[in-house]
């Protein structure tokens, strides 16, 4: 798509774009590109020398099990949330579309903690399942389950899993009550006249016309909690305890902040660069698909 | 036995609004019903009442021997054709059409017949396989149908079905809507607010007008003998010539027998004839217009030189020139009289 | 469908009111925490009703500041938040909107070279490339300034996509009245252009300044002086890991500081915001 009117003007758009281009290149590729040098370089223990070793850092990194712990993680993590915040986004984007007419302050009441920083979601997470003052932690002791997200890995995954399901609910429910209400009514009038009983209508006509919505926000769900849910892990257990909710981005950040290998973390920052191209396409593959129906 | 009946059948909205104010029909057994009337005339709603998609707020309605009112519209064996088709996007045509027999549990092998059936009947065997996506209006307009018809309901519903179709595709759906439903000899309500689809298509045609049935009956008796002014005027193309008669009476128009007191005259345009011979009705009209078109053509004059619209249909495209006075007559037994106030027939 | 059994009908309205218990929950508990003193929390006999300190709590916050982790009052935090924010969100918008402006309405060597260099951005989030981008801050002497804390995240295909199918879809008839009337490429976009765009650009501040207000990563690297940290790094700074130390109370009236700006600004501008966050996903 072009426009077929423009205006004349030979320096004009080049100072337009200069402000954009200049931080982006300073700011993106400048960055991204010592990020790609570095993954092949190794630095001597004083900085003094640096050695070209070509896949080396890939190498030791994929041969730490640690690693592939962090993998392990990100991936429960993200299909817990994406599961979590999906069906039960899905459940209330339902009930608020049998009733059109509260929708819009079912809405309402439903979409602001899109507006709270992670941080501060899971620092109310925290509170609330704090071993020994937190809200939920002493019910949950008194019908006889000691909760402590500080010593058990499992806890301390339950506890991000909830804060970052809750923060991403309110997306996920507005786009879901979108694709529901741009389905036709009589469609559904039509299966109900069909014979098909509410939850069959629900799985052979709503569930699949709504598929198109639903891979999107799987896509994008799992691209926020790669991403967004940094500050959640970092406020409510710091990737631990014992590395047991060290996501792979947790993990380039506190591996770069303890310093020394610069090259491992640089691989680390490329192999996440990498799936967030691969996401990317997904998302762009998804878009061409859409226009189908 | 499929009968339709609606006894003082009524729809308040929440907010109060009435849609539809106490309709009682009784629609026999394989009778072809078509509702007619302008938008927002309570026949959608009427139609979606049987249908079950919308709830019954005073009255009865029963299918058969059995009231409806309270019954899923999954159990009150009616199909439906929507306006917009309602095919289901992501199911192929062959789909589409099982879907309510899968639904209800019938055998793979009776429904593979079925389909095939009526995907035969309507001319869709090549399409079987297609998304809907895939299909043009008509296709599609004959996959609804076909969905419909595999289920063998007691009634069929249909909501102004060929609304979204070319005028030439439209007169050809038409003409196969009716030759079906009386092969399958099924009950059907139809609702259209094209007048000429309703006149074409019913056995029992119903005008209704502003949530009430003005008037139900034969179409050529509708015609015929309009029972009110809103009849009169909505039934019949170009529409009948309604004129307001003070008691004084109206210059430029005279009747053999005058009547007493203020009424609405009407007349249709066909039976308005040119000639200088007195008639029931006679009428001085100036011409302002003419339109010709094919095999008869329409005089627009105005009535007296400077009164209300009148037109005249006449055979033919021998055409008078603008400006010229003419006089129209007409016999008695196609006069029309209402009463002012109550809009009902007086003669 | 035909509904006439009262309880089906309920049903969808009491899951929708669990639903929004539960989603308002954590920042009730953390409304009513921030209303009683350190004692009764941290003993763990807090009740679910608001206690008698919510006065003495806030002032404290935003005048004062905790007494051990983070000496700076919120106040201050909750002003940097605010600049960086609205820094983020004009910035995004100005740049993106002339570059689109540039890409959309000229014709010059090396445009569709410039529009990818943009476009690819899309797929560096910040964090990927969080320490070499660090790196280059430092260097530049950027640390613990508002020019280092935004400037970086200035840059955003996003809003300049977005800007650029907006600009699409505005007639050339507008261009072509423009020059007949004899105005310039910049007059035409003061004039006709901006005001045009007036709903996108309004709908885009409000999803970049949440982004911005709620920034994690970058301000947590950026800041190292008391008096430059936003308040989202500071409440995790309140939280200090032997219990005993938090101060509760106060983290969680810095909590509830923290959203109020984002939160109010989403709800009272609902409509904008569900525009942006629809536009800027497409």
């Amino acid at each position: 798509m072009e426009k077929r009117v423009v205006f004349n003007g030979r320096l004009l758009p080049y100072l337009l774009l200069a402000p954009q281009l200049l931080i982006t290149l300073v700011f993106f590729y400048w960055p991204a590109g010592q990020a790609v040098i570095q993954s092949f370089l190794v630095q001597d223990a004083f900085g003094l020398s640096t050695e070209f070793v070509w896949f080396e850092n890939y190498q030791v990194l994929f041969s730490k099990p640690d690693y592939y712990k962090s993998m392990l993680t990100t991936a429960i993590f993200s299909s817990l949330v994406a599961f979590f915040s999906l069906s039960i986004a899905l459940l209330l984007a339902v009930q608020a579309d049998r009733h059109i007419k509260f929708a819009a302050g079912y809405k309402t009441l439903l979409i602001w903690p899109y507006a709270v920083a992670p941080a501060v979601a899971g620092v109310l997470w925290l509170f609330m399942f704090q071993p020994s003052l937190g809200i939920i932690s002493q019910a949950v002791r008194v019908a006889g389950f000691e909760w402590n997200p500080l010593l058990r890995q499992d806890h301390a995954m339950t506890l991000v899993v909830m804060s970052a399901t809750w923060k991403q609910i309110s997306y996920n429910f507005l786009f879901f009550l979108a694709g529901l209400q741009a389905i036709p009514k009589s469609v559904i009038e039509a299966a109900a006249i069909d014979g098909a009983r509410p939850a069959r209508r629900f799985w052979t006509i709503i569930f699949p016309l709504l598929s198109p919505t639903t891979f999107f926000l799987l896509v994008v769900n799992i691209v926020y909690v790669f991403f967004d849910t940094f500050g959640i892990i970092d406020a409510a257990t710091q990737g631990g305890p014992a590395k047991g909710t060290e996501t792979m981005v947790y993990k380039v950040y506190s591996d770069g902040r303890s310093g020394g290998d610069l090259g491992g973390s640089a691989a680390q920052s490329v192999v996440l660069m990498v799936i967030v191209i691969v996401l990317t396409a997904i998302q762009f593959r998804y878009v061409e698909r859409k226009v189908q129906y | 036995m499929s009968e339709v009946r609606l006894q003082s059948v009524r729809k308040v909205y929440p907010g109060g609004v009435e849609a539809v104010k106490g309709v009682s029909l009784e629609i026999a057994d394989g009778q072809f019903c078509v509702l007619v009337g302008p938008s927002g005339c309570g026949k959608s709603t009427l139609l979606r009442m049987v249908a079950g998609l919308e709830t019954i707020s005073g009255g009865t309605c029963s299918i058969g021997d059995r009231e409806v009112n309270e019954v899923e519209p999954a159990d009150r064996d009616i199909a439906m054709v929507f306006q917009n088709y309602a095919l289901y996007p992501h199911m192929s045509v062959y789909d589409n059409m099982a879907y309510g027999l899968r639904n209800r549990g019938t055998p793979k092998d009776e429904i593979d017949r079925r389909v095939r059936e009526a995907a035969r009947i309507l001319e869709v065997e090549p399409f079987l396989e297609r998304k809907p996506r895939a299909l043009s209006g008509g296709q599609r307009q004959r996959v609804a149908m076909g969905r419909a018809i595999v289920r063998k309901p007691k009634v069929f519903l249909f909501d102004e079905p060929l609304s979204n179709l070319d005028a030439k595709l439209r007169i050809q759906m038409r003409v196969e809507i009716k030759k079906l439903q009386r092969a399958l000899a099924t009950t059907s309500i139809y609702v259209t607010h094209d007048q000429l689809e309703a006149m074409t298509l019913a056995d029992q045609l119903v005008v209704m007008n502003k949530g009430q049935v003005e008037q139900a009956g034969a179409p050529i008796t509708l015609y015929e003998r309009p029972m009110t002014i809103f009849v009169a005027g909505f039934i019949g193309a170009p529409p009948m010539n309604l004129l307001d008669m003070p008691a004084t009476g109206v210059p430029g128009l005279s009747l053999a027998t005058p009547v007493a007191g203020p009424v609405t005259l009407g007349v249709r345009p066909e039976h308005l004839e040119l000639s200088a011979e007195a008639g029931a009705l006679a009428i001085d009209l100036t011409v302002t217009a003419v339109e010709a078109v094919g095999a008869e053509s329409y005089i627009y004059g105005a009535l007296g030189g400077q009164g209300p619209e009148i037109i005249v249909r006449i055979p033919g495209r021998d055409l008078p020139a603008i400006g010229t006075s003419l006089r129209a007559v007409a016999r008695s037994e196609n006069l029309h009289f209402f009463s002012r106030e109550t809009g009902i027939r007086l003669n | 469908m035909v509904q006439r059994r009262r309880l089906l009908d309920f049903l969808p309205h009491l899951i929708l009111m669990i639903g929004v218990a539960i989603v308002a929950f954590p920042v009730y508990v953390a409304f009513i925490a921030s209303t009683w003193d350190a004692a009764t929390i941290s003993n763990g006999s807090m009740p679910l009703r608001p206690g008698p300190h919510f006065a003495e709590n806030y002032y404290r916050t935003i005048f004062i500041g905790t007494s051990s982790s983070t000496r700076e009052p919120v106040g201050t935090m909750m002003l940097n938040s605010l600049i960086m924010a609205l820094t983020i969100a004009i910035g995004k918008i100005a740049i993106s909107l002339i570059s689109a402006f540039a890409v959309v309405y000229f014709r010059f060597p090396f445009r569709m070279t410039a529009f990818w260099i943009i476009f690819v951005t899309l797929m560096l989030p910040v964090e990927v490339r969080i320490f070499p981008t660090y790196k280059i801050v430092a260097d530049l002497n950027m640390l613990d300034t508002f020019a280092g804390l935004t400037i970086p995240l200035i840059a955003s295909a996003t809003a300049t996509l977005l800007f650029r199918q907006f600009f699409m879809t505005v007639p050339d008839e507008l261009v072509e009245a423009s020059k007949i009337d004899g105005a310039g490429p910049m007059k035409f976009f003061f004039d006709t252009l901006l005001p045009l765009s007036i709903t996108s650009v309004a709908a885009m501040f409000v999803i970049q300044f949440i982004y911005g207000w709620n920034q994690y990563l970058w301000p947590l690297l950026i800041t190292t002086k008391d008096n430059m940290q936003t308040i989202v790094i500071a409440i995790k700074k309140m939280i200090v890991t032997q219990d005993a130390l938090t101060e509760w109370q106060l983290a969680m009236a810095t909590a509830i500081l923290a959203m109020l700006p984002p939160v109010f600004v989403v709800v009272v501008m609902q409509r904008l915001f569900v525009k942006g966050l629809v536009e800027t996903e497409k």
